[in-house]
């Protein structure tokens, strides 16, 4: 490693993770989405935002087994950028799929289960993106903010949930994302038994 | 003398003193970053791969058409804007050729489409077993532009070439018994690849009701845009029922049989909750996930609303009178 500060890697991560999004919109400006154009958006967002909230999940976890420490700076990185596609993949939904037809939005949210589960998540992660500064770590103390940012599992429960709803027919993907899940899930129960395992022993 | 030395560079354009000393430093985490966003990049990129868009400007190569073609007019054909060739070539539900929307166009030439032979079979007094030229001349062609609405709430405008489905029937004649035409596509995993995994029951099946396949616009396609149809599209021949979602047209037809009882259908047998027997369009019944209210023309950016029996009610809705169609979907 370079330095112990890794200056490169949180800009490197932000650039890379932005980068299909990038692509994304520039392909959309020129129509060279295929003939569903925002159908495809709305699969890549979506896809995108799982998949990058499944790798900020993974920071603890991998720090846990493997013991380096460069994977708790990037966690931050990473769920903003989750953040960042569940909120494109909600603008995709309502403003070129909807074309912002409030009621129509109304009844998907509120009476078709696969949209509410992912609106749901992506309520949850509002909460975590606001509250993801130094400052408010300090404001409401870590244990408080810690336990607040566990909603991110809720939420990647949900979006795979939304995700195999989403598959009409074949659900070998999302099922492979609710795998890496549980594992992920998984690490952190065993943490959590272990440590209070710890502290069970002296007393 | 003083003109002639060079101008003093810029500020901005002084490497710091800080870099200058740790240049080796900067230069190896200047290779690190990009390396590190390749693969952020790389990685998110090849998990969206599965959905690739179709190949631009893939033109699939489908032969002529053999026999001179009657134009059908009025009820039998729209004259809304119609979808590209290449949109309803390259965007395709075919899970026999794959599950994502492109992969009927690229796996298409794993079809062998002739020679193509269609039994006609069950409760008819003249049963045909035929070879698809020899049936497709037998009548003369007709080109229809009707709308094709998926169940997905995408639709299209698709000029089709083919034979009223009641004038087949009517040649072979059926029985009083005849109450339902059941239909199969093709059962070859070598040709049809997707047939290998168990995502549906294979071979695909579907069926109408004898009034529903002897009414007037209910055709057998044989052709569009005035060419043979492509494989992706459920060559050499495939059902339209234009009032109906789209998963009834079922493709690559091997055989017909006329049926006393409702026969199977796929996606009945594999979700009875979200796709009917029926399946006629209906915006006043949602499918369980998603609204049915409204549709995207393909092509289009906003959606449009979508009409009773996909705009096609004053033709059929005599059909279902009496029916409930909320139960009966």
């Amino acid at each position: 490693m370079a330095s112990s500060k890794l200056p490169w890697l949180n800009p490197a991560i932000a650039v890379g993770g932005l980068s299909p999004l990038l692509l994304l919109a520039m392909q959309g400006a020129q129509g060279q989405l295929g003939a569903n154009g925002i159908e495809f958006a709305l699969n890549q967002t979506g896809l995108f935002a799982l998949a990058v909230l499944l790798g900020s999940l993974a920071c603890t976890p991998v720090r846990l087994v493997t013991g380096w420490t460069w994977p708790a700076r990037i966690r931050r990185t990473l769920g903003l950028l989750a953040f960042t596609y569940a909120a494109t993949h909600f603008l995709t939904y309502a403003v070129l799929d909807q074309g912002l037809d409030v009621r129509a939005m109304a009844e998907d949210v509120f009476t078709r289960p696969f949209i509410t589960v992912g609106f749901t998540a992506l309520m949850l992660l509002v909460p975590l993106a606001v509250t993801s500064t130094n400052k408010w770590v300090r404001k409401l103390g870590f244990p408080t903010w810690q336990r607040l940012h566990r909603l991110a599992y809720v939420a990647a429960v949900l979006g795979v949930v939304h995700f195999v709803w989403r598959v009409k027919q074949d659900v070998t993907e999302p099922v492979l994302y609710g795998a890496v899940l549980a594992l992920l899930l998984a690490v952190r129960v065993g943490e959590a038994l272990r440590k209070r395992r710890a502290l069970a022993r002296p007393a | 003398m003083r003109d002639k030395l060079p101008p003093e560079p810029p500020g901005s354009e002084v490497t710091p003193e800080k870099l200058y000393v740790r240049r080796r430093e900067f230069i190896k985490n200047a290779g690190l970053f990009a390396g590190t966003a390749a693969v952020v990049g790389g990685g998110l990129y090849l998990l969206g791969m599965k959905r690739t868009r179709p190949m631009d400007g893939f033109v699939p190569d489908a032969g002529a058409v053999a026999q001179p073609v009657v134009p059908a007019q009025g009820l039998f054909s729209t004259d809304e804007p119609r979808t590209p060739y290449e949109d309803i070539t390259t965007y395709n539900n075919f899970y026999e050729l794959g599950l994502d929307k492109n992969d009927p166009a690229r796996r298409a030439h794993l079809l062998k489409t002739r020679p193509w032979t269609v039994v006609i079979d069950g409760e008819v007094h003249k049963p045909w077993t035929v070879d698809v030229d020899q049936l497709i001349s037998a009548f003369p062609l007709e080109e229809r532009v009707y709308r094709m609405r998926c169940v997905e709430a995408w639709s299209m405008v698709i000029p089709w070439l083919g034979l009223p489905l009641g004038k087949l029937l009517d040649r072979v004649q059926p029985t009083s018994f005849a109450k339902y035409v059941a239909f199969t596509t093709l059962e070859d995993p070598e040709q049809l690849p997707g047939q290998k995994s168990p995502v549906l029951d294979w071979p695909y099946v579907e069926g109408l009701r004898l009034d529903e396949a002897q009414h007037p616009l209910t055709l057998l396609a044989t052709g569009l845009y005035g060419k043979q149809l492509p494989a992706q599209n459920g060559a050499p021949l495939r059902l339209v029922v234009p009032w109906k979602y789209g998963f009834k047209g079922i493709k690559s037809i091997v055989r017909i049989t006329l049926t006393r009882e409702q026969p199977p259908t796929t996606w009945n047998i594999t979700n009875k909750r979200e796709y009917g027997f029926y399946a006629n369009v209906n915006p006043a019944v949602d499918h369980p996930r998603w609204s049915q209210a409204s549709e995207r023309r393909i092509g289009e950016t906003s959606r449009r609303p979508t009409l009773p029996f996909n705009g096609y009610a004053d033709a059929v809705a005599g059909l279902y009178s009496g029916m409930d169609l909320k139960r009966d979907f």
